[in-house]
């Protein structure tokens, strides 16, 4: 197997970083595959950091205060008047209603999970089971279900009751948007908070309970105050999960154009994810909106980011406590 | 439990205690609406409740009577609510209406007898048909036109294409990287890299696909110098970003979560870090390898927005640099023209729910093996 010998024998230097010192003698192959490792690690850090400064540094040229505080005119594509105040509103108010109705579901499954649920149970692997195949499904399909579900289903059945002369509810809309991204989200909550509350020394519980507090009182005033940068955690990986998301909104609310700003829970809306679909895919001349495009991604990229790293930084820190915990 | 519970407010214990027992059933409710609902638009398809053949016999408006409702509503292609809410008069002129349609129909297809197959059927669905105009039996998805064909085996071809390329790239370096990072790289270098390759599944899909398309595919054209520009391996590489993160994480845990002691004894017997991790580590957690490759699969099939904007062409090929259309990009490029309720509609809902099944499955199997390693890895420590 060695096709190369060492070149002489080295007595043994004690190394300064403890547990990593060399003891083994210099094997080619282990080397070069040792290698290969590194530089498949390398080449995901580089493709990485190739999109990002790429999309920074052409972003960066179009980006102004103009272009975020804009409501474009009919034609978006027109690289001076153009602007993405609609889509950043749309976006956020989408994905605010999405909090609404993913946390309080998310964070009460969890405690459940978590405080209440007997482990072994039929129902309790049931649950977990649900959550993790809830997390691989499609976002497609998601949108799917939203439009055969909460349009076609809840939405007719909605007019009907009311008596509404055309489809105000039976139509794709901004609330059945935050639904669809709201269900595609619940398992991204659930694990979170689930994390966090395991994190919770368990003789804080016990010291709670022994000075007469019921298990409820315990939860709210003990474990969930203590849980509330992971919860956190869960919501804001659910938001910049759902911020980008395309495909679950398609057919339950995005609109293509709209003169003004969404104001009802059942106007469409316009977004940034599927502006950046529609000027990519649709431009009449990608030379010339190649400048918007850009930093059209680059404001979507900034919204998901700066989300994505303050949940990642509050993780660290709860991951540290639960190790810490053993 | 009388402990645990405390003295106090027993029946409004009792009753949080229930309600949050009850809107934890919510994952479980989730799961069980999107397959109904998916399922249940797709379902006349199912059934062969659907025709879309062209030439109908045409019924005279006078012999409305000897129809039965049944077979009234069939002939008008209307829902059962549709139809209870219709007086007679309302029918029977929606019968003239229909009268008058058929008999616009342009004399060529009134010979042609691909127009008065009903191409919804399975055979046509799955199996090759020599339509005429065509020399031989060809598997065609052209769902826009008078003769609608919906033979879904070339999204199926492109979808594995694409999907086996993405894994093909991504899973050697995924493997790759979480060997390093797990068993190779000192504990600082470590604690970087890690959440720096996570942040990776931070990058939304149609961001990956805006690189793809403008950056990537005029790359790759001038590497390996094909013809189509934008094609089933651009995609395959572009999908291949989206995955790496999912089975670099899963390989990951899987690697470090094999017993300390197991390398301990490897370093310790004379074995370099490399022959340790490739020898011991490796096939301790290879369960959890596989597990995280069908996870990222699940993963792959399902990404609609990259395939979308790379490559959308419903071409049947196996050439992996030609365009190719998936399942995901199908519908979400044509649900919006398809009219709501018609066959088209109902066949991208049908694919909806293989979809759903098919990921279903993976994920099925992701877990139970995960699950299995765990438990062994545990059992021996």
């Amino acid at each position: 197997m060695n096709t190369i010998t060492p070149p002489e024998y080295l007595p043994e230097k004690p190394s300064a970083q403890g547990r990593h010192f060399r003891a083994e003698k210099f094997d080619f192959w282990s080397f070069c595959f040792s290698g290969l490792t590194g530089l498949a690690t390398l080449f995901i850090l580089g493709i990485l950091a190739v999109i990002l400064l790429n999309i920074l540094i052409n972003g960066w040229r179009g980006l102004s205060w103009h272009f975020i505080s804009t409501i474009p005119k009919k034609d978006f594509f027109d690289v001076n008047t153009t602007g993405v105040l609609p889509m950043i509103v749309g976006t956020t108010i989408r994905v605010f209603v999405m909090t609404i109705f993913v946390l309080p579901v998310g964070v009460i499954t969890a405690i459940y999970l978590t405080e209440y649920a007997p482990n072994t149970s039929i129902v309790t692997r049931v649950i977990r089971a649900a959550v993790n195949n809830l997390a691989g499904v499609p976002s497609i399909v998601f949108g799917l279900f939203g439009l055969g579900f909460f349009i076609n289903f809840v939405g007719k059945n909605l007019d009907t009751l009311f008596h509404n002369p055309g489809a105000v509810w039976g139509q794709p809309a901004l609330i059945w948007a935050a639904l669809t991204l709201a269900v595609m989200t619940l398992p991204v909550v659930i694990v979170a908070t689930e994390e966090s509350l395991k994190a919770i020394p368990p003789g804080l519980r016990e010291a709670s309970l022994a000075l007469g507090a019921t298990k409820l009182e315990t939860i709210l005033k003990v474990v969930l105050p203590q849980a509330l940068p992971g919860i956190m955690t869960g919501g804001i990986l659910a938001v910049s999960r759902a911020a980008g998301e395309v495909a679950p909104i398609l057919f339950t609310g995005v609109a293509y154009y709209m003169a003004s700003l969404p104001t009802h829970l059942t106007d469409q809306f316009m977004d940034l994810g599927y502006q950046i679909f529609v000027l990519s895919t649709q431009s009449p001349n990608i030379d010339q909106t190649r400048p918007i495009l850009y930093a059209t991604v680059l404001v979507l990229l900034i919204l998901t980011f700066a989300l994505n790293i303050v949940a990642i930084f509050i993780r660290a820190r709860v991951r540290k406590k639960l190790r810490a915990l053993g | 439990m009388g402990i645990q519970r405390g003295h106090r407010a027993r029946p409004l214990e009792w009753l949080a205690e229930k309600f949050i027992f009850l809107v934890s059933l919510s994952a479980i409710l989730m799961v069980f609406l999107i397959f109904l609902f998916v399922a249940r638009e797709a379902l006349p398809i199912f059934f062969g409740k659907t025709d879309t053949a062209l030439v109908q016999k045409v019924i005279p408006p006078d012999e409305m009577d000897t129809l039965s409702p049944a077979q009234l509503q069939q002939y008008l292609e209307l829902t059962p609510e549709q139809f209870a809410s219709m007086d007679k008069e309302t029918l029977k002129s929606l019968m003239e209406v229909k009268q008058e349609q058929l008999d616009e129909i342009p004399a060529n297809f009134r010979n042609d007898p691909d127009a008065r197959v009903n191409t919804t059927e399975w055979r046509y669905l799955l199996l090759p048909h020599k339509w005429s105009g065509y020399d031989k039996p060809e598997y065609i998805w052209q769902p826009v036109g008078q003769i609608q064909k919906y033979n879904i085996i070339p999204l199926f071809v492109g979808t594995l294409k694409i999907t086996l390329i993405g894994l093909f790239f991504a899973v050697p370096l995924a493997v790759g990287a979480a060997i390093y990072v797990s068993q190779l790289a000192r504990p600082h270098v470590r604690e970087i890299v890690k959440p720096t390759i996570e942040l990776l599944s931070g990058i939304p899909s149609v961001v990956v696909g805006f690189f793809a398309l403008l950056v990537m595919a005029t790359f790759l054209q001038k590497i390996f110098g094909y013809q189509t520009r934008l094609n089933a391996f651009v995609a395959g590489i572009a999908l291949g970003f989206a995955v790496i993160p999912v089975i670099f994480s899963i390989a990951e845990d899987a690697l470090t979560s094999v017993p300390r002691a197991y390398t301990q004894a490897a370093l310790a017997l004379g074995a370099s870090r490399w022959q340790t991790a490739w020898q011991i580590v490796l096939p301790a957690a290879l369960p959890g390898v596989f597990a995280a490759t069908v996870l990222g699969f699940g993963r792959a099939i399902g990404e609609t927005m990259i395939v979308l904007m790379v490559c959308s062409a419903s071409v049947m090929s196996w050439s992996i640099f030609d365009s190719a259309r998936s399942i995901t990009t199908t519908i979400a490029a044509e649900m919006a023209e398809a009219v709501s309720g018609g066959p088209h509609y109902r066949i991208l809902f049908m694919l909806g729910a293989l979809l759903f099944a098919a990921t279903f499955v993976s994920n099925m199997i992701g877990e139970v093996v995960i699950n299995r390693l765990k438990l062994k890895l545990e059992g021996r420590r």
